[in-house]
């Protein structure tokens, strides 16, 4: 029979592989019309409100991309989306939002604390720690060059 | 040392096959083998409140189904074998709570069918049982929760992939009745060829089937040609390929007669990248298809090999390579 080596290696060369060709595409346009919604509700609101700053503006945006990523993922349509997008519906905020409400949906059978609560961040915590940790460490850096 | 040859027992009373019953979820009833199963849920959730609820209640249909197809009550069986996916076996150790029925608990992942079988056959050919049940479950969204995401997170299947079977299998083994018998039985080794990837359990279980394969062929000193069917358990499209190469690589031209239970339960457009997995899958097909068959006599022999991957979340996380193993039964129909 073929050794590890030579079997690992016959894996390696015939295992079927992503058809990058067509999942980057799908993922780029998926992603793309996702931020041009973004982008349309933060034109919206600046319409509404025209004398808010920039930043308000943006905080508005997030928080209406993560309530839709949040629904989507509540009635059943984000993982849909993911199937077909990968990266394209992981990577914008509404990503995040699906992270975060799909275990706490998932776990809700193990009771509200220990359930709901303990496991919601199983998979955005990850994205939270090195998020901080960047932030600290960028922050250091600034604040190095400002004594400097 | 085994009865015949280093791994391989041959059951001298010829161990019976009373009945068969396989009961799915709705997508594996969208399949191509949906005329042949027993039962087939409208809802995957089987109108119970939590999916682990609904395995059980599938474990537990699958076992009540063999037992009345063989015209039998609960207090006829004398032990029933079972197995399961989830941590410490609760599906089939909470079937058992409620069936009033000695139960031995098995696990070796999505082998455990074969496992429950060859015990089951040993203790009616030893004369310490008539009747066993032995029934293996798996449900895709518990073994989802278990071994990979929250359903509703929205990821891709990588290319080698496979989709867990929701669906349970019972056969009931007895010493008299019936013309389809347990012939011989070969207990796999765990094989090991290095295989790190937890989407890649067709290529992490192939060596463990080929080696089991190539054993019992050894110990019984017979060609492929012997059997008309060679059925692993979940190899997949992919896996089933490896499986043929490593065959190959010892001279066994197995092609002609091999099929794989994870291959032949979806078809293309369900889109499953490399077909069914899970302890469900080979004991739903065997019980469904290949029971039928072997009944109508359009199959006189098979050996089924049902393929486990022995990983856990834990252990792939802390980087081990993912252990395989398989178990062949015999099978054969007396005329």
């Amino acid at each position: 029979m073929l050794s590890k080596t030579q079997y690992l290696e016959l894996d390696k060369r015939i295992a079927p592989k992503s058809k990058e060709g067509q999942t980057l595409w799908i993922a780029f346009l998926v992603g793309g019309a996702i931020c041009m919604i973004g982008q349309g509700i933060s034109d919206v609101f600046s319409l509404i409100l025209p004398n808010a700053d920039e930043k308000v503006i943006g905080q508005i945006t997030s928080t209406v991309m993560i309530f839709l990523g949040a629904l989507l993922t509540g009635i059943g349509v984000y993982d849909r989306i993911g199937k077909y997008a990968g990266g394209g519906s992981i990577i914008p905020i509404t990503g995040f939002a699906n992270s975060v409400v799909s275990p706490a949906m998932e776990y809700r059978s193990e009771g509200v604390v220990f359930g709901v609560m303990c496991k919601m961040f199983v998979i955005a915590g990850p994205i939270i720690v090195s998020g901080v940790t960047a932030a600290i460490g960028v922050g250091l850096i600034y604040w190095f060059i400002g004594v400097l | 040392m085994m009865n015949f040859g280093k791994q391989t027992i041959r059951f001298q009373n010829k161990p019976r096959v009373l009945s068969g019953y396989s009961i799915v979820g709705p997508k594996e009833a969208s399949g191509p083998l949906d005329p042949y199963f027993h039962k087939r849920l409208r809802k995957d959730d089987f109108g119970q409140r939590s999916f682990e609820k609904a395995e059980c209640k599938l474990h537990m249909s699958a076992i009540s189904g063999a037992i009345i197809a063989a015209g039998l009550t609960p207090k006829d069986i004398d032990v029933n074998i079972g197995g399961d996916l989830l941590n410490q076996i609760i599906t089939s150790s909470f079937s058992a709570r409620e069936l009033d029925i000695p139960f031995i608990g098995m696990y070796s992942a999505c082998s455990t069918f074969g496992q429950s079988l060859a015990l089951g056959a040993m203790l009616i050919d030893g004369g310490y049982a008539e009747k066993v049940t032995c029934s293996t479950s798996s449900h895709f969204s518990t073994a989802e929760r278990q071994y990979r995401y929250p359903l509703e997170l929205g990821t891709q299947m990588t290319p080698t992939s496979q989709w867990t079977v929701t669906g349970a299998g019972c056969t009931l083994l007895g010493n008299m009745g019936g013309n389809i018998f347990v012939e011989s039985a070969t207990i796999g080794k765990v094989i090991d060829f290095g295989i790190s990837d937890a989407n890649n359990m067709g290529a992490a279980m192939a060596p463990a089937a080929a080696k089991t394969v190539v054993q019992h062929l050894l110990d019984t000193g017979r060609e492929v040609s012997y059997y008309d069917h060679i059925v692993t358990g979940d190899l997949g499209i992919y896996g089933s390929k490896l499986f043929l190469e490593l065959l190959e690589s010892e001279g066994i031209h197995a092609a002609g007669v091999h099929k794989d239970c994870g291959e032949m339960i979806f078809d293309k457009k369900q889109r499953c990248p490399q077909g069914g997995s899970g302890a469900g899958c080979s004991s739903v097909v065997f019980n469904s298809y290949f029971l039928h068959h072997m009944s109508a006599g359009a199959i006189k022999r098979i050996l089924l090999v049902p393929t486990g991957a022995l990983l856990s979340k834990l252990s792939s996380l802390q980087g081990e390579t993912i252990p395989g193993i398989a178990n062949a039964v015999s099978f054969e129909r007396e005329e």
